[in-house]
């Protein structure tokens, strides 16, 4: 047996048997080795920047930022106003495109190749620095319209409510704290409400990665806290990028830090390492 | 009874409402004696019809502008369109019984020298090729319009001025005479429709009553969409498109998907309103015409599905009056009332209404709720004290 398969010579290549050996069979296993071997560190990530540049009318609002997040990782991001932070959602979500630079999602998706829709589809959700909802709606409706699912118009003149999708919708309300306030009018929430609101519709989308933008901008000590208390919750099963300014909740969340100034990473590390950098005192916090 | 939870009492009352009235108007005119205080005289039947025909028309608007903030300033056209297919089969209609006597030729094309019928002509001899067309080439051109501008992300004031620019260019299309629409004149001396005289007053009811038919089925799909699932989406869209986006959701899908149903509905509506008016020409592509239809749908409420209706009968009904008085002036009327109610009642009639009484349960809500707590608190001091 052995002899014969020897003989037949299915050439085998680092112990793997090439089924054809036809040249054009061939040729499309090379090319996937390299491509492959060219996807290398950011083959494991679950965002990957590299070298990413974005200019406003000769204004560099992102300049050579290179930035790189593991899977089921939380980030904070913290900087000075104008230093990037909301141009780089922007970016990775397909709003803004990059003028020079690589954005990848799991290691192999081209984000600057597609619009928003595709990317919100693909599982990456996103809040807004001013809280964006559907203010005509009553909570529960924001809620059901951001469901994942089907995304086709027709199936959605169609659509009937489902008890599954019932379940989920009151299973966010409670993590959102916002049960009670189910029927009202998004119009009526107040602003701390509005924000939890829009963290909920992230949730409902069931996105892989998450990025919020300034959730406690405008929130009360206590609130500030619970949404601390809400986004470790949601760390637990998704990965998060959160923007923030305020120092203390990004100490509650106890994660990894960046620190990005003019379009570029300027610290990263520990919360206290980054506290600590003479560079980040002097462009931020010491201000 | 599913059916009624689900549209809603009000879309349920205004279909009751049209669809007596597609019987009792017809019967009032043509059964009862003119001494009877509930005769209604023959010549109003039309004219009625005619502002039906108009509604369903500030109805088509609404899914638009109301519910998806799309502002079309173009919304004649589609009306004209669908107008212009139905009075090509009234022209085929007609035989040999115009003043040129030709079998075959409408007598605007005899007097043009033309030997045979344009291409396009073709098939509008036939009622059902008619009707389909009536709905296929206002859709079609809202289809294909609507893709090209919601996909480019043409929005607000710039979308407005290109549909305002669509109605123009047609405008001035139709009123050449090598078009083949009967250019200025446009199509007129209709004889009978179906093989009914076109004249008479059992015509006219007929006509009146599939009116109103028509407009309750328009206030039964609009009210089903706009219930839907996609309804909400339609006003997420309305409010905060890009939110929608962010959350997955394609919104040029969505207004493209309502702009060419309203299209269609204002076919329809033209459709109906040419055989009552008796004529259809160049002039009801006119900007000023499609601008009239969004100030009856803002004088009635916007978004509110009766309201335009409303808005519609009122301002309509308000012009024969007006310009039996002072046709001169109707304008200046129509732009002051706009005005009026862009300052005044921004809601419109039937919004500002809705929104005093859901203000009104509001506010009774959150007084039991207050007296509620304070029972509450008496309950639990009760039973401390005991
Ligand atoms: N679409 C745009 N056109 C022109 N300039 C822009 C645009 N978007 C952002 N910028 C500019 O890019 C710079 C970075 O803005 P960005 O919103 O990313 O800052 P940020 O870090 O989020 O600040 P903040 O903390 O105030 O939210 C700012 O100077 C801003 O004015
Ligand atoms: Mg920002």
């Amino acid at each position: 047996m052995m002899t014969m398969d020897q003989g037949a010579a299915p050439q085998t290549e680092g112990g793997e048997f090439v089924v054809s050996p036809h040249p054009y069979a061939t040729q499309l296993r090379t090319e996937r080795l390299a491509r492959e071997a060219a996807l290398g560190s950011r083959r494991e990530t679950l965002l990957y920047l590299n070298g990413v540049n974005k200019t406003f009318d000769g204004f560099k609002a992102i300049n050579n930022l290179s930035l790189v997040l593991e899977r089921g990782e939380m980030r904070a991001i913290i900087g000075p106003n104008g230093a990037g932070k909301t141009t780089m959602m922007d970016i990775i979500t397909g709003k803004t495109r990059p003028d020079a630079g690589e954005v990848y999602f799991r290691g192999e998706v081209d984000l600057t190749k597609h619009d928003e829709p595709a990317i919100a589809s693909m599982g990456i959700g996103r809040k807004f620095q001013k809280p964006t909802v559907f203010e005509s709606h009553t909570v529960e409706d924001n809620l059901a319209l951001s469901l994942s699912g089907s995304r086709s118009v027709l199936t959605a003149l169609l659509h009937k409510k489902s008890a599954a999708d019932a379940g989920k919708i009151d299973e966010i309300l409670a993590t959102t704290r916002l049960t009670d306030k189910r029927k009202r009018l998004a119009s009526g929430l107040s602003h701390g409400q509005k924000q939890w609101l829009e963290i909920g519709m992230l949730l409902a989308q069931d996105p892989e990665l998450l990025l919020v933008d300034e959730p406690v901008a405008g929130m009360t000590d206590a609130e500030t806290e619970e949404t601390a208390r809400l986004l470790r919750d949601i760390a637990q099963k998704h990965s998060v990028i959160v923007v923030e300014h305020d120092m203390h909740f990004v100490r509650e969340l106890g994660v990894k830090v960046t620190c990005l100034h003019e379009g570029s990473v300027l610290s990263e590390g520990s919360i206290d390492h980054v506290s600590r950098d003479p560079r980040v005192i002097e462009v931020y916090l010491g201000r | 009874m599913i059916l009624a939870r689900f549209l809603g009492p009000r879309v349920i009352v205004l279909v009751a409402v049209l669809l007596a009235a597609a019987v009792l108007v017809p019967a009032a005119t043509l059964a009862l004696p003119a001494s009877s205080p509930f005769h209604i005289p023959a010549y109003l039947v039309p004219l009625i019809g005619k502002y039906v025909c108009y509604a369903l028309l500030a109805l088509a608007l609404d899914l638009v502008w109301g519910y998806v903030g799309i502002l079309s300033l173009g919304h004649g056209a589609f009306f004209a369109l669908g107008g212009y297919a139905m009075g090509m089969y009234l022209m085929r209609q007609i035989g040999s019984r115009g003043v040129y006597g030709n079998p075959i030729l409408p007598d605007f094309m005899v007097f043009l020298n033309w030997k045979e019928l344009p291409w396009y002509w073709t098939g509008f001899g036939e009622f059902w090729f008619a009707a389909i067309m009536v709905v296929l080439v206002p859709g079609l051109l809202a289809f294909v319009f609507g893709f090209f501008a919601f996909r480019s992300r043409v929005t607000g004031v710039y979308l407005s001025i290109i549909t305002q620019a669509m109605t123009y260019a047609l405008l001035l299309a139709f009123f050449r005479n090598d078009m083949g629409f009967g250019g200025n004149n446009g199509l007129t001396d209709f004889k009978d429709i179906l093989g009914f005289p076109i004249q008479a007053e059992t015509t006219r009811a007929g006509l009146f009553a599939a009116s109103c038919v028509a407009l309750a089925l328009g206030v039964l799909v609009v009210g089903a969409i706009t219930r839907s699932k996609l309804g909400k989406l339609m006003v997420a869209v309305r409010d905060a498109e890009s939110r929608t986006r962010f959350i997955g959701w394609r919104p040029e899908y969505v207004k493209l998907f309502a702009f060419t149903v309203s299209a269609v509905m204002a076919g329809i509506a033209g459709a109906l309103y040419v055989p009552q008016v008796g004529i259809i020409n160049p002039g009801e592509f006119a900007p000023v015409n499609s601008i009239e239809i969004v100030i009856w749908a803002a004088v009635g409420g916007r978004g509110t599905l009766l309201g335009p209706v409303i808005g519609a009968l009122l301002v309509n009904y308000g012009k024969s009056v007006f310009t039996g008085l002072a046709p001169e002036y109707w304008l200046f009327v129509l732009g002051g009332l706009f005005v009026l109610v862009t300052l005044f009642l921004p809601r419109g009639i039937v919004g500002t209404i809705d929104h005093g009484w859901s203000a009104l349960r509001e506010r009774r809500r959150a007084a039991r709720a207050e007296k509620g707590e304070s029972m509450g608190e008496g309950g639990v001091s009760s039973q401390a004290a005991e």
